[in-house]
């Protein structure tokens, strides 16, 4: 099948960008949609061309590398898939596709599909994670956890941090990622001693980096290829809102002050 | 060259605690004094740099993905194994450790693996503590699965993501040191080369895969936690980008490379569809704790699945090896699928693939225990073949997927480096000739969080580590050396893309040093290699410049490294007369096909030298002493 597409093309951060007509002549239907970028990319370097650069690397929908819009959806029309996992078989013989970059103030364009996410780092180093120092863990069946808990921690911990939430929310919030990290952590016994804290700090650091704010949308959860529920941003809400009403840290009163 | 592996000695259970009391410490106020290098942030790397971070040194991590949670340990999906004996099926220390060694075909250290097993204990406590959401009894204990190669239930998971899980755990650990400001996180660097000052690693050059800066990082001490090289054979189960660059520069900078032939065919993966395929897929090996392999029994039966009758399937590991069926180890259900499909009895459109088949345990279980046992890999398998698993067996085949050899380390997990410690897959220490499923995340947090934290303060305390300026005459060669091969890469501007070397580099590897080898095939592929490796360096096209994002750069460096490691491959491969584990080769095999270890002459680790771009390599010998083992016949019969 033939696939006409208009690629975003952006030499670095610093120059305006643009998109550029290309046409994929014979792509197979089993191909996945970053194979067929190979198989593009491959001309235009026998043709003398600059290579479309992009994100990727396990190309089995974990690792969260990989990721840019398809006609201005996330990873493309499939539901709950990177675009890494969408294959060729989606799409018609003659189908025009829109590619572009995550587009957020958080996520600087570096070149051509891809982006700077080191922001989402930046949350995670404000508080996601519980503090056990290596050797100071207790016998792990120590720690009982009901089943149904265990899941429920596990499918906001299923994250893969590629972002898409964030290019698809209208105001590029970060809050479902956000939010996945802080039920993820604050369902679990272990995670009760910083969990309101934890809420502050992330909190604090999302709008530190630019990220925008939740107006119910619902963008996110549609974008998301692991299924992360917006009620995490509910669970979020409301840590941060208990904290922020009994156990605020006094230093860090004037970073939430000025939220 | 006398390899030193400096194990303890005494009774097996009292090695590690031994050595440990033996190894000298830092004191508190002068750690952050010292700096280390940690390249690569996976299990093994996150795991070693948040916990030395943790103690007070100074830590840089540096990392060629965008962030340090995307390293390819995220992509293990089956489990983690620990001899909790939570199932009490009397697994224990010793047993885990038997298995291991045993299912390492008996090419690997006791004092090591043992370490390892103890070790495993201490890891799931950890990794709970953390907050990995591991899988659940109903009463909130610990579940477990059973894995291939074990007779006990002792693999401990999450879902089908359990590598996604406890990197996560590490990663957020990491970055907890670097909000501390204990770790320095580098990520999108590449290391491009080692410096060595006065006989000890005491830097990296790297350069920055943005802006294409390269800088020199210096240090107390190099730790390289980057993974294998299962990226030689093109296709594989490693992330795209996965290389060996980083210690393949180093074993020409004198670290010696061990067992290069020990790699391991995973035996159940998405078979491949299209020269433009670029990577296969795994399905976890747990899939075969409910699923049944088979093909028809008669030669080129195009039928569908659901219409060739029972009597007419061969359940061929059931049949061949009835006492762990369907879980044999990874290697020999490798090459009894690559067996039957040369036989002509390979299913799917190239005649390559296996029926996985659920069928019976659908029946048997119900739809909905099948669904929470491994939903998730089996949307992953409909994604990717458009088929789906619960009405249609599941096709799969060997794809390339972990490699036990690598830079060669001793009992402290230093290579023969002063100063240059390797861990995780990026050495050769704990699998011998064939790993266990489940056993790589075992071995990278062990290595991180519980191994080098000890090793590393012990080499520092007690080594004379003078200051070295930036401007040292090592510094400045190894810049030399990096920049003069990025100039030649660039000014080649040949007609053929770095993919396709790289593709064709992996048909030859597959062909003939994949599942089984031959002499006449490797001495084949030892003429091939060089020649195409000649062409690459001329002919090959790298666009654009060295100051920019460059893909097709970074690319070329890494196939450029390759092709000189499956040189290595193939050499260690023909020099090791034997079969033993994933080494399979065709002259040593029983009556019945099973591999044939020969213990006279090669119960041994090979540990190959650089000697030069004009010289051949030099193999040295680690002889391997079992004192608490007998080597048997491996027999999963």
């Amino acid at each position: 099948m033939r696939i006409i597409l208009h690629i975003w093309r952006q030499k670095n951060r610093h120059s305006p960008g643009k998109f550029v007509r290309y046409e994929v002549p014979d792509v197979n239907p089993h191909m996945s949609f970053l194979e067929m970028l190979d198989v593009l990319n491959e001309r235009l370097i026998e043709q003398g061309e600059d290579p479309v650069a992009f994100d990727s690397d396990c190309r089995e929908g974990i690792c969260g590398m990989c990721g840019f819009m398809i006609n201005g959806i996330p990873h493309g029309p499939l539901r709950e898939t990177t675009v890494c996992q969408l294959h060729m078989r989606h799409f018609k013989d003659g189908d025009e596709l829109w590619l572009e970059p995550w587009r957020a103030k958080a996520f600087p364009v570096i070149k051509d599909l891809m982006v700077d996410r080191s922001a989402l780092d930046r949350i995670i180093a404000a508080g996601g994670y519980i503090s056990v120092r290596t050797g100071s863990a207790p016998e792990a069946n120590s720690i009982l956890i009901p089943k149904q808990i265990a899941d429920r921690a596990f499918d906001a911990a299923a994250c893969i941090g590629c972002g898409a939430c964030v290019a698809a929310c209208p105001n590029a919030s970060a809050m479902l990622f956000t939010g996945a990290k802080i039920t993820h952590l604050g369902l679990l016994p272990q995670g009760q001693p910083e969990r309101y804290e934890r809420a502050i700090r992330m909190v604090a650091q999302m709008q530190a980096e630019g990220f925008g704010a939740c107006s119910n949308a619902g963008e996110c959860e549609a974008a998301c290829p692991k299924g992360i529920k917006i009620e995490n941003i509910a669970r979020m809400f409301r840590d941060f809102a208990v904290a922020s009403a009994t156990r605020r840290p006094p230093s860090l009163k004037a970073e939430a002050a000025a939220l | 060259m006398r390899l030193d592996p400096r194990v303890p000695s005494g009774p097996l259970e009292y090695r590690w605690t031994k050595c440990k009391n033996e190894l000298q410490l830092v004191a508190p106020a002068n750690r952050r004094k010292y700096t280390l290098i940690v390249v690569g942030s996976g299990l093994a790397g996150a795991s070693a740099a948040a916990t030395l971070g943790e103690l007070g040194y100074n830590v840089r991590c540096f990392c060629y993905q965008d962030s340090p949670r995307r390293a390819h340990s995220i992509a293990a999906q089956g489990g983690i194994n620990a001899a909790k004996n939570y199932q009490n099926d009397n697994d224990s220390v010793w047993r885990l450790f038997y298995d291991t060694i045993k299912g390492g075909d008996f090419r690997a250290r006791e004092s090591n693996v043992y370490r390892l097993a103890e070790l495993s204990m201490n890891i799931i406590d950890q990794c709970v503590a953390q907050g990995v959401p591991f899988a659940r009894e109903y009463g909130g204990l610990l579940a477990n699965r059973s894995f291939g190669g074990a007779l006990v239930s002792r693999t401990f998971y999450a879902r089908g993501q359990t590598g996604q899980q406890l990197l996560l755990g590490a990663y957020q650990a990491l970055q907890r040191q670097v909000a501390a400001g204990t770790v320095q996180m580098f990520p999108r660097t590449e290391m491009l080369d080692l410096i060595v000052v006065d006989g000890k690693a005491r830097g990296i050059v790297t350069r920055d895969l943005e802006t294409g800066k390269i800088d020199v990082h210096l240090g107390h001490a190099v730790i390289l936690a980057t993974g294998g090289y299962a990226n030689v054979f093109y296709l594989s189960t490693n992330a795209k980008n996965s290389n060996a660059t980083a210690i393949w520069r180093s074993y020409k900078r004198g670290a010696l490379f061990a067992n290069p032939c020990f790699t391991q065919i995973h035996p159940t993966c998405i078979p491949a569809t299209g020269e433009y395929q670029s990577k296969l897929t795994l399905m976890s090996e747990s899939l075969r704790n409910d699923g049944r392999i088979w093909v028809p029994k008669n030669k080129g039966d195009k039928r569908p699945p659901n219409e060739i009758p029972e009597e007419e399937r061969d359940y061929y590991l059931e049949r061949m090896y009835p006492s762990y069926g369907n879980l044999a180890p990874r290697d020999i259900a490798s090459r009894a699928a690559k067996r039957v499909c040369d036989e002509g009895r390979g299913v799917g459109p190239t005649g390559y693939g296996v029926y996985l088949d659920f069928s019976d345990a659908i029946k048997r279980l119900g739809r909905k225990v099948i669904e929470d046992r491994y939903g998730n890999l089996f949307e992953m398998y409909e994604r990717i073949t458009g088929e789906n698993p619960y009405e249609v067996p599941m096709r799969i085949y060997p794809a390339s997927h972990y490699t036990m050899g690598g830079l060669w380390v001793d009992y402290h997990l230093m290579s023969t480096i002063p100063g240059l410690f390797v861990i995780g897959e990026a050495n050769f220490s704990d699998h011998g000739a064939n790993r266990l499923g489940a056993s790589a995340l075992m071995q990278g947090l062990a290595d991180g969080y519980f191994i080098v934290p000890y090793t590393v303060p012990h080499y520092l305390a007690t080594t004379k580590l003078d200051p070295v300026p930036e401007d040292h005459p090592a510094c400045r060669e190894a810049v030399e050396n990096v920049r003069s091969m990025i100039k030649r890469l660039l000014s080649i501007n040949g007609r053929r893309t770095v993919d396709s070397f790289h593709r064709q580099l992996g048909q030859i590897v597959w062909e003939y040093c994949g599942m089984s080898r031959n002499a006449q095939g490797l001495k084949k592929a030892l003429e091939l290699i060089p020649a195409l490796r000649e062409e690459f360096w001329e002919n090959v096209r790298v666009p654009g410049s060295d100051e920019e994002v460059n893909q097709s750069l970074e690319k070329a460096g890494r196939v450029a490294d390759f092709l000189e490691l499956a040189e290595l491959m193939c050499l260690d491969a023909l020099a090791r007369e034997e079969s033993c584990g994933a080494h399979f080769r065709e002259e040593y095999q029983t009556p019945d096909g099973e591999a044939l270890r020969d213990d006279e002459r090669f119960c041994h680790v090979a540990a190959w030298e650089y000697q030069g771009p004009d010289r051949p390599p030099v193999r040295h010998q680690e002889e391997l002493v079992f004192e608490f083992v007998t080597p048997t016949v491996r027999s999963y019969k």
